[in-house]
């Protein structure tokens, strides 16, 4: 069982258990009948949200903005993976999946690093065991930097915010720690692993 | 702080009418690509549904039974040194599961309200940070790598990294939580 089924089922059996416990078993009812309504009702509320920003970062993307991000991105990039070739395929789609989470294009960042890691896996001389950068790229896309939480900003304002793009700066200096500490730890861990285990290993 | 307020208010026109701009000088037909980008928020909106219930279903049975509160009340002597208690159950589930932390987020946003400090930081945390277990499970699920070495580590550290510093941010630019 995956993770996420064994987290579902843990919250509704213990619900189920205390308020059972407690003899209020309606309240798991209620539960169920509210949240369904609930989440129908949020989804349909981020539509409007959604539908303006697909939108514009359709216009974004046509414009070439991924492609210019990835221009800035490859000095970074380099430093970030040094084992990839400058001019190999991997390097370009690390640039694109980086630039497309920065720009909080979730649904273009995920099949851009699913073709990244299957061309690090081409570089990769053991594999069933993830190589330096692999563990880098998972440590990019895991820390999740972006310039606009849209979908908090979009839900914010459903529930009344009289301030929802108050939380923009907090966000930024929250995502740019956490980025800069994955990266820390990431090259850390690389070379206690190199340390270990003696060059020429993944 | 008012630097902080001036770029909260102005990044998101900016970047939409500056993106607009800047597509019309490079001649991309703007408003016909809007409306072919646009198509895609109506699907993905109907996409998530089946999500948003299932999780919203789940933690609203788990807090209406008052399992919610007694596992808060148990943790909050250990762990509210690092986060105020109410956002606890974010923080464990972030990694975890996305909606289902953004479902609690909505949790704390109904009961709190969203521009209460604890609403303030709940969007914090959920903006700043990623479903680190879904990412490793595809990625590395995707190419039939078995041995991820450290990459979890590194991904559930800076996550709780990042909450931290959630905290902090907030902190600092809405000043320390009341009470």
């Amino acid at each position: 069982m995956g993770m996420v089924s064994a987290l579902w089922l843990g919250l509704l059996v213990s619900g189920f258990v205390v308020a059972a416990l407690q003899g209020r078993i309606d309240a798991v009812t209620r539960g169920m009948l509210k949240g369904a309504e609930e989440g129908v009702a949020v989804a349909l509320g981020l539509i409007s949200i959604l539908v303006l920003w697909l939108g514009v970062m359709r216009i974004a993307e046509e414009a070439g903005l991924i492609a210019a991000l990835a221009r800035a991105l490859r000095p970074v990039a380099r430093w970030l993976f040094p084992s990839v070739p400058a001019d190999h395929p991997a390097m370009g789609s690390i640039l694109a999946n980086m630039s497309a989470n920065i720009l909080g294009l979730g649904n273009a960042a995920t099949p851009l690093g699913l073709k990244a890691m299957s061309e690090l896996q081409e570089l990769n001389p053991l594999k069933d065991r993830a190589s330096d950068a692999m563990c880098t790229l998972l440590a990019l896309n895991t820390a999740s930097l972006t310039i606009l939480p849209t979908t908090v900003i979009a839900l914010r304002m459903q529930y009344g915010s009289s301030d929802p793009t108050g939380i923009i700066a907090p966000t930024l200096l929250a995502t740019a720690v956490g980025t800069a500490s994955a990266v820390v730890l990431d090259r850390l861990y690389r070379k206690r692993d190199a340390r270990r285990k003696g060059p020429g290993r993944g | 702080m008012s630097v902080f307020f001036t770029l909260s208010t102005w990044i998101l026109p900016t970047f939409f009418v500056g993106t607009v701009l800047w597509a019309a000088v490079r001649n991309v037909p703007v408003y016909e690509a809007f409306v072919s980008g646009a198509k895609d928020g109506f699907e993905t909106a109907v996409r998530i549904i089946p999500h948003l219930v299932g999780m919203m279903v789940a933690i609203r049975v788990f807090r209406d039974s008052g399992a919610l509160g007694w596992m808060v009340g148990r943790l909050s002597e250990w762990v509210s040194v690092l986060f105020p208690p109410d956002v606890l159950p974010m923080v464990l589930l972030r990694p975890i599961s996305g909606t289902g932390s953004l479902t609690y987020m909505i949790e704390l946003f109904r009961s709190h309200g969203p521009d209460s400090w604890v609403g303030r930081l709940a969007s914090t945390i959920q903006g700043s940070t990623d479903t680190t277990l879904y990412v490793i499970t595809v990625y590395f699920g995707s190419v039939g790598i078995r041995q991820v070495r450290y990459a979890l580590k590194v991904g559930l550290l800076s996550d709780l990294i990042s909450a931290a510093a959630s905290v902090a941010a907030v902190r600092w630019i809405f000043g320390p939580p009341p009470g």
